[in-house]
């Protein structure tokens, strides 16, 4: 079995691809995976994350750029001869095939000899905790053991690349979450290459070393799901990971240590801003409801409180702010943290300057 | 009426009441007639008088019958698999291909329907006689000195049944097909199957149950084309419907007619059996998705 240091890398350079209609499917994008990492594409339906997928396993033929794995250029390659092992997202396995004939599809296809075959793929089912079930028909399997039985199979043919396309999609809720813990330690002890395709945030951060967030067939950021999370490089990368609040502002002054912006609901903070920006521009500020607190000065900004919803651990307020925008601040639900009534003044502030980004508008 | 007094929710009473209507037509123009060709085929003589299972061993002692009901099933067999093959690239392009050549594929293929099957059959006489389109472009442009012989061969007679069932076979199996998960094939590509064992061990175990109806169709309709075969096989070739006719209206023979039918009738079904079985042991591949 392979083990992390002899895995495959991965480069994007410069993958472009348009539709035969003409539409732009992703667009100059740049990825740089190292061996053995785990690498989500991260993005809304539609935002070109598949169309990767399927070119790096050799069904679309990008329009330009290259392909990298390892050290060969792979465009040229037919999906049959690239070893980049598929999990999709209905698992298409094979109907009419044993659990056992699926995973050792591959092989056969290689040539390898029946008893083989059947040894190996005992092996790769133990390894998913489906030895039992080697003379099952797929159709007989949960959809979760049906999707360990698709990793199994793509994991058979010691793949360079293993590719798994909204892998829990159809999974329900608990589900999942064993399952996400399933494929990282299977992933750990095949040490394989992958990218994981989800359009959920929670299950990108979780599973990835390092996170593509895609928009319009762009790469809005590359970077661990930390740096995703507290450092977004993009407007659309605050909003679409994890939840933020979106206010006017405009630069009053700006220097190394942050960005000075006069709100227009009223008050000031002090922000980070990704992409430079000087005195007297119009900016969009992004606070995150768990970064905003109460406070009792005249820091921040005031308004009055709209709802109070106690979501069992967090309780979640929303704020009306004096230019209308609606704000929502989540705290942690320590001992009894009081409901604030509906039409109470207060003023709300970032836990810590630096905690807001502001965004050119 | 029975069924207004059953309690609400029974729906069975209703259902069966419904029935009623097609089980009398079936009862009187299916059951009743069969019924009688039993019976008329249980007589030893031609007026029917005399009792006795006579005209199946005539029948099935007689080499010259037997020999017709061979060539029938035979040339049901190879216009089957005429139209298997012809027919499966058509039924895997339609799959493949835009909505725009996916309407022109359907009217191809149904077009056959809308025509008379005199018509079509005297389509094909023209085409392959002795002065038909084949022979007179093949004649000018010198490839051939004499006509070749396709009308009343056994080659021509395949042509036309072939030409004339196919819709039977390609609709089942543009749905067969259709019903295959497209990524099942790419995962194949992905685990490094080329096309060609793609096809084998994937799209054609799957697409069996469209293969078994579109067969058992043609099959049941090329041995039963009474007008084609007569037409386009002439008097050399003799099928089994033209045998029941001449024996039915030419000789008046009824209880041998009787006897031919129904031996017809379970040689079919003994074919037809065979495929729902293979059908039953494929169904299993369809329903998975």
């Amino acid at each position: 079995m392979a083990s992390v240091s002899d895995a495959k890398s991965l480069v994007l350079d410069r993958i472009t691809h348009r539709f035969a209609s003409g539409t732009m499917a992703v667009s100059d994008i740049n990825l740089d995976v190292k061996g053995g990492e785990i690498i989500a594409l991260l993005g809304p339906s539609g935002c070109g994350k598949t169309t990767l997928l399927r070119i790096i396993a050799g069904f679309i033929g990008q329009s330009e750029g290259r392909v990298i794995i390892g050290n060969d250029v792979v465009d040229a390659l037919p999906p049959n001869r690239r070893a980049v092992g598929i999990v999709f997202q209905n698992y298409a396995l094979f109907p009419h095939l044993s659990i056992s004939e699926n995973v050792g599809y591959g092989l056969a296809a290689r040539g390898v000899d029946k008893a083989t075959r059947a040894k190996e793929a005992q092996r790769l089912l133990d390894m998913v905790q489906l030895g039992q079930f080697g003379e099952r028909l797929p159709r007989q399997l949960s959809g979760g053991q049906q999707q360990r039985v698709a990793l199994a199979r793509a994991l058979a043919i010691k793949p360079s690349i293993l590719l798994l396309d909204e892998p829990f999609a159809a999974l329900d809720k608990n589900l999942r979450l064993d399952m996400q813990i399933e494929v990282k330690r299977l992933q750990r002890m095949a040490g394989t290459t992958t990218l994981i395709v989800t359009h959920d945030q929670e299950e990108a951060l979780s599973m990835a070393d390092r996170v593509a967030v895609l928009s319009h067939g762009h790469l809005e950021q590359f970077g661990t799901p930390s740096e995703i999370y507290d450092e977004p490089q993009t407007l659309f990368v605050n909003t679409f990971v994890g939840t933020a609040n979106r206010m006017k502002g405009t630069v009053l002054a700006s220097d190394a240590s942050g960005v000075k912006v006069a709100l227009e609901a009223g008050g000031e903070i002090i922000a980070r801003a990704p992409t430079p920006v000087s005195a007297s521009d119009k900016v969009t500020v992004c606070l995150r409801p768990e970064h905003l607190t109460f406070v009792g000065d005249d820091t921040g900004f005031a308004g009055e409180i709209g709802m109070a919803l106690p979501l069992g651990a967090t309780v979640v307020h929303e704020i009306r702010a004096k230019d209308g925008s609606s704000i929502k601040i989540s705290q942690a639900r320590t001992g009894g943290t009081p409901l604030r009534e509906a039409g109470a003044a207060v003023r709300v502030a970032p836990l810590a300057p630096g905690l807001a980004t502001v965004f050119p508008q | 009426m029975k069924s207004a007094t059953t309690a609400p929710g029974d729906v069975t009473s209703f259902s069966l009441g419904l029935a009623l209507p097609l089980g009398l037509a079936f009862a009187i123009f299916f059951v009743l007639p069969l019924a009688q060709l039993v019976y008329l085929s249980l007589h030893n003589d031609t007026a029917a008088t005399v009792w006795g299972l006579g005209q199946y061993v005539k029948f099935l002692t007689d080499p010259f019958s037997l020999a017709v009901l061979g060539s029938t099933l035979l040339l049901g067999a190879e216009v089957t698999l005429t139209c298997l093959v012809l027919g499966y690239p058509i039924a895997w392009l339609y799959q493949r291909s835009g909505s725009r050549v996916q309407t022109l594929i359907i009217m191809i293929v149904l077009l056959p329907l809308l025509t008379s099957v005199v018509v079509r059959t005297f389509a094909w006489i023209v085409i392959l006689g002795r002065q038909g389109i084949i022979n007179s472009v093949l004649q000018s442009l010198g490839l051939i000195g004499t006509p070749l012989r396709m009308i009343y061969t056994q080659g021509g007679l395949i042509a036309a049944l072939a030409q004339v069932q196919m819709p039977l076979m390609v609709l089942p199996l543009i749905t067969a097909i259709g019903r295959i998960d497209p990524n099942l094939s790419d995962a194949s590509a992905s685990l490094g199957a080329g096309s060609w064992r793609t096809f084998v061990k994937v799209m054609l175990p799957l697409s069996m149950p469209g293969i078994i109806a579109g067969c058992t169709l043609t099959y049941a309709a090329a041995i039963t084309a009474f007008i084609t075969q007569s037409l386009v096989g002439g008097g050399q070739m003799l099928f089994m419907p033209m045998y029941l006719y001449q024996q039915a209206s030419t000789l008046q023979n009824w209880p041998f007619a009787a006897a031919i039918s129904i031996i017809f009738l379970f040689a079919v079904l003994a074919i037809v059996a065979l495929f729902s079985t293979l059908g039953r042991r494929a169904r299993g591949y369809g329903d998975a998705r």
